[in-house]
């Protein structure tokens, strides 16, 4: 019996590696892009192969949507070819090489994709301390934090911090465990839009006056 | 690819954002297809805690769908129909709102952003609460940053042609 998500996998990265070798000979720039945002679907369909829905869902609107729509914004900006070059770079291929060797050489550690017995599913942080477990801390609520939700009992929710209102693993991580990680990465992006207002909006009303003032 | 370039004469006359808007087909599909990509962007970000995906993929659909927009129908027309400043609040507004509901939590007597306290009767509620709203903030700020994105590096062009 051949595993089929192995087969799909297989035949996902196949096509992934095609599209890349693709991006990088193709010399028409807006072939590129366009090559790139299939490049992302792929990677967003062996992301979903992997019920990594989240990565998937992230993947294909930032990596497939709004990245190929800001080449495409750039690439107005810029000639519609790319220059003649060699393809093959000696040096930038050895080290391609090399770094990639060494991923596969780690990955030899790693348990088996889906493997019941991997150790993050039976050592968990901070479980008994008797037990075997890969980080001794203090982990849980603060003692001053909101107690337990013991009101929706006859809902069936179960018994975890969000009481079941919160399905998505992912979001409740994000959001509640990692609260400031999330809060300062929503900062870093404010940061970068206000960046782009105050370094360009500027540029673009003198501009404005200047030429008001020529003619 | 090549020999479908118009000559050059022909390529600095048009802006790239006219010679998007006068294919038919292209405003067609635009116009049927911007109301869908909005609707989902929104569909993701109220549905951030319940299925996959949240804010920041929301965000960023809503923006394509505002930056398809932009594209087709030129970035002017975008800053007509929706002023700049709407994107300029929308920034801020969106990391107030985050940072605003790990206050409020602070206020109502648990630590920063300790959602349960929003609803202490019902803590299980008041997470589901709190992070519905945080990822409304990540929504809005990530689709009026990658819009004002879009609207920044579309500028160069226009004024360099009407120049």
């Amino acid at each position: 019996m051949v595993n089929q998500v192995l087969v799909l996998d297989v035949f996902l990265l196949l096509l992934v590696a095609a599209t890349a070798i693709a991006v990088v000979t193709v010399r028409s720039l807006l072939s590129a892009t366009i090559l790139m945002g299939i490049y992302s679907l792929l990677m967003a369909l062996v992301w979903s192969n992997m019920h990594a829905l989240d990565v998937g869902f992230t993947e294909a609107s930032v990596g497939a949507g709004i990245s190929t729509i800001l080449l495409l914004g750039a690439l107005v900006l810029t000639k519609r070819f790319a220059k003649r070059e060699p393809i093959i770079h000696v040096p930038a291929l050895v080290i391609c090489v090399v770094t990639g060797l060494l991923l596969i050489y780690g990955t030899a550690d790693m348990p088996k994709f889906g493997d019941p017995n991997a150790p993050i599913h039976h050592l968990r942080v901070g479980q008994d301390p008797s037990k075997k477990s890969l980080l001794l801390q203090n982990v849980g609520k603060h003692p001053s934090a909101a107690p337990r939700d013991k009101g929706h009992a006859h809902e069936g929710h179960p018994d975890d911090d969000f009481n079941g209102h919160v399905p998505n693993t992912v979001t409740s991580l994000l959001a509640a465990y990692r609260g400031y990680d999330t809060m300062y990465e929503t900062t870093v992006i404010f940061t970068a839009g206000l960046s782009m207002l105050l370094l360009l909006r500027r540029r673009r009303d003198d501009d404005e006056i200047r030429e008001g003032r020529r003619s | 690819m090549r020999e479908h370039e118009p000559p050059d004469e022909v390529r600095t006359s048009m802006l790239p954002d006219e010679t998007m808007s006068q294919q038919t087909l292209v405003r067609v599909v635009a116009k049927m297809t911007i109301p869908f990509i909005l609707v989902l962007g929104i569909y993701v970000i109220l549905h951030g805690e319940l299925g996959p995906g949240g804010g920041f993929q929301g965000g960023v659909i809503l923006a394509a769908g505002f930056i398809l927009y932009g594209m087709v129908f030129g970035a002017d027309e975008l800053r007509r129909r929706i002023p700049t400043v709407v994107f300029d609040i929308g920034m801020a507004l969106g990391a107030l709102l985050y940072a605003g509901t790990g206050l409020a939590s602070l206020l109502a007597g648990g630590t920063f952003l300790d959602y349960g306290m929003l609803q202490p009767t019902h803590a299980g509620d008041g997470e589901a609460l709190g992070m519905t709203l945080v990822e409304y903030g990540v929504g809005i700020t990530v689709c009026s940053v990658m819009t004002t994105i879009y609207l920044m590096v579309s500028d160069p062009a226009d004024s360099k042609v009407e120049g």
